[in-house]
């Protein structure tokens, strides 16, 4: 059996920041695997190491910088990586969830998966749309916000649940092959042990341009005409000074308000 | 083309909320384009939802008969039926987790693109669109391009709509493959309940990921014992196992109006706030001056959560 991880590489903005013209300044990015996605990754590879001959395979689309991202995964079980990328995707100011979705079903097209895990949603771009439209565009079945998965390969089957809003979850069975969207907490991500991340260093992870996976990149539908700090909505008081002198007001507020009387 | 085709939403047996505010958003589009707003409603009672449904600005509602619950491959099928019917320029989902599980699916049969989560837009000449990036800390504006679209609303964005209406009331054939459906929804379940009712409390002492460990949750309690408070958390914390899932504050935990809120080291994410916005004083102590949490708190102490819970503590011993 082949299982197929989405994983990007998300950005995330420091306490303070500047946005320079379209993008956050990238002196104030932090990089990092997206957290879905590490819940994903560990998703695969309990099923890896439950069963005999299982490959997992990680695609990514993103630049050459997102290698060290996507190593944690290879340090965490993860077989082989695949990353796409070319210059004209780096001129891109936002990628739609269509065109992710149909260069990752490219890979899957070469790969041909039993299964395919993605996140939830991206932390940074949250779209929550990538993995269910590479499903559609690769004619399999899917389920999105799965926080609970159980293969049972003899008849062809998962049995999900998906996490409904107000502590609901939805039991269902969906035929496989599949695309699942993993939510976080439907397992204990494992941290990468040493000897994982000395291995990953020689495992396979091949580049790819869109060319090379015979699809039409496409035009983003998306065009990004602005990027600011929102205006914050409510006039909430800050209190000031040292830290006992802003836990006084507080407490003195907390007091007004009958808590701990 | 004109037209603008809104997807409704229910669960066992009663239409939710956000299909009224779809409603107002899909109003909004057909003022823009000059088209009319057709409602779609796909399974359960649906002549009952259609009859709910029939509120101000709703030209027509269309019922779909199939099933009781949601699937996702009859409301893929459904929705792209009615598309093909009645050629839209834009179609308006919500972002809620039924949403997420077809809007992608149909845009992409549709071939139309599709934005998603968006909180504001503008249809007066092509559709821009304005959604957060960054994890809420900033706010992008978009332009779809092309004529038509598919766009999912955040829930709580737009006012409900209401009123009473005048809609054509349609049943409409969908003509579904159930070939084509290859999923089963077997049924539901509660999850979270246990000894606290974190809904019933009046002051909540909120958790986030800004405690960093399981062993600091002390100082947490300490706080919410010298308050006779109760501890709820954020979602990472639920994740972890540290805290039990009836704790859970948020979209996929519970929903909480105490009179006091007290968020230490959470972030402010949406799926929290739509949690506990409705919290009567809101104060938040996080040491990012720049969080969401600040654009909906009554008070905020930007500092380190370890130097103030502690402090603050103190003050009440
Ligand atoms: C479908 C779906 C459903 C979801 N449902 C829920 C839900 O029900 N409830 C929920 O909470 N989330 C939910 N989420 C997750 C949500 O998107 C966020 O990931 C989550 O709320 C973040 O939790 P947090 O604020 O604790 O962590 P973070 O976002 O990581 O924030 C931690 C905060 O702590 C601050 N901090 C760090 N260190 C310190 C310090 N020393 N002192 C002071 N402050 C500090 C940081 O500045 C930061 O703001 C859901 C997501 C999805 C996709
Ligand atoms: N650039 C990318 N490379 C690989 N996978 C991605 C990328 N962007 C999104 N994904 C996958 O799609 C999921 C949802 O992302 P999004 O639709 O952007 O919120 C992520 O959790 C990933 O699994």
């Amino acid at each position: 059996m082949k299982i197929l991880v989405t994983v990007t590489e998300i950005a995330e903005a420091d306490d303070e920041f500047e946005i320079d013209g379209l993008s956050i300044d990238d002196r104030y990015l932090t990089y990092d695997l997206n957290e879905w996605d590490d819940y994903a990754i560990e998703e695969a590879v309990q099923v890896s190491e439950a069963g005999d001959d299982v490959e997992v395979v990680t695609a990514t689309i993103g630049p050459e910088r997102a290698e060290e991202t996507i190593r944690q995964g290879l340090a965490k079980g993860a077989d082989r990586a695949v990353r796409v990328w070319d210059d004209a995707l780096a001129d891109v100011d936002l990628l739609d969830s269509a065109t992710k979705a149909r260069l990752l079903a490219a890979v899957a097209r070469e790969e041909e998966p039993d299964l395919i895990l993605s996140g939830v949603q991206s932390a940074d771009a949250a779209f929550a749309a990538t993995g269910v439209a590479m499903a559609a565009e690769l004619g399999y079945e899917w389920a999105a916000v799965v926080n609970q998965l159980d293969l049972d390969e003899d008849a062809g089957v998962a049995n999900v649940h998906r996490e409904l809003e107000g502590g609901v979850e939805e039991l269902t069975a969906v035929e496989l092959p599949a695309v699942f969207t993993i939510q976080t907490g439907i397992n204990e991500p494992r941290y990468a042990s040493l000897r994982g991340i000395r291995q990953a260093q020689s495992k396979p992870l091949d580049v790819m341009t869109p060319d090379e996976l015979g699809v039409d990149r496409g035009e983003s539908a998306l065009a990004l005409t602005s990027l600011e700090e929102p205006e914050t909505e409510s006039d909430a008081t800050y209190f000031e000074g040292s830290v006992d002198e802003t836990a006084a007001q507080l407490a003195e507020l907390l007091h007004e308000k009958g808590v701990g009387a | 083309m004109s037209d603008v085709l809104a997807v409704t939403e229910h669960r066992q047996g009663e239409l939710r909320d956000v299909s009224f505010e779809v409603t107002t958003a899909g109003r909004q589009l057909a003022d823009a384009t000059g088209g009319e707003l057709a409602l779609a409603v796909i399974g359960g009672d649906v002549d009952a939802y259609a009859g709910q449904l029939d509120v101000e600005g709703v030209d027509a509602v269309y019922t779909v008969a199939e099933g009781d619950e949601f699937n996702h491959d009859v409301y893929t099928q459904a929705i792209e039926a009615l598309a093909d019917d009645l050629d839209p320029q834009y179609v308006v989902a919500p972002h809620t987790v039924n949403g997420l599980d077809y809007a992608p699916a149909v845009a992409q049969h549709l071939a139309v693109p599709l934005v998603t989560d968006v909180i504001e837009f503008d249809a007066s000449g092509g559709l821009a669109v304005t959604r957060e990036l960054y994890g809420g800390k900033t706010e992008a504006g978009i332009d779809v391009e092309g004529d038509r679209a598919m766009v999912t609303i955040r829930p709580g964005e737009w006012e409900p709509a209401g009123g009473d209406g005048d809609a054509r009331v349609e049943a409409f054939d969908a003509d579904i493959d159930d070939d084509a459906v290859r999923s089963t929804v077997s049924g539901f379940e509660a999850v979270g309940a246990g000894d606290v009712d974190i809904s019933e409390a009046e002051v909540l002492v909120s958790v986030g990921r800004g405690i960093e460990e399981e062993d600091n949750l002390d100082i947490i309690f300490e706080l919410a014992d010298a308050l006779d408070a109760t501890v709820s958390a954020s979602r990472p914390i639920v994740d972890n196992e540290w805290l039990p899932q009836d704790r859970q504050v948020g979209q996929s935990g519970k929903t909480v109006t105490p009179e006091v809120y007290i968020a230490i080291g959470i972030s402010g994410a949406v799926q929290h706030v739509a949690g506990m916005k409705g919290s009567e004083t809101i104060v938040a102590i996080n040491n990012d001056p720049s969080a969401p949490i600040y654009d909906i708190a009554d008070y905020g102490i930007v500092n380190d959560l370890f130097d103030v819970v502690p402090a603050l503590t103190e003050q009440f011993q």
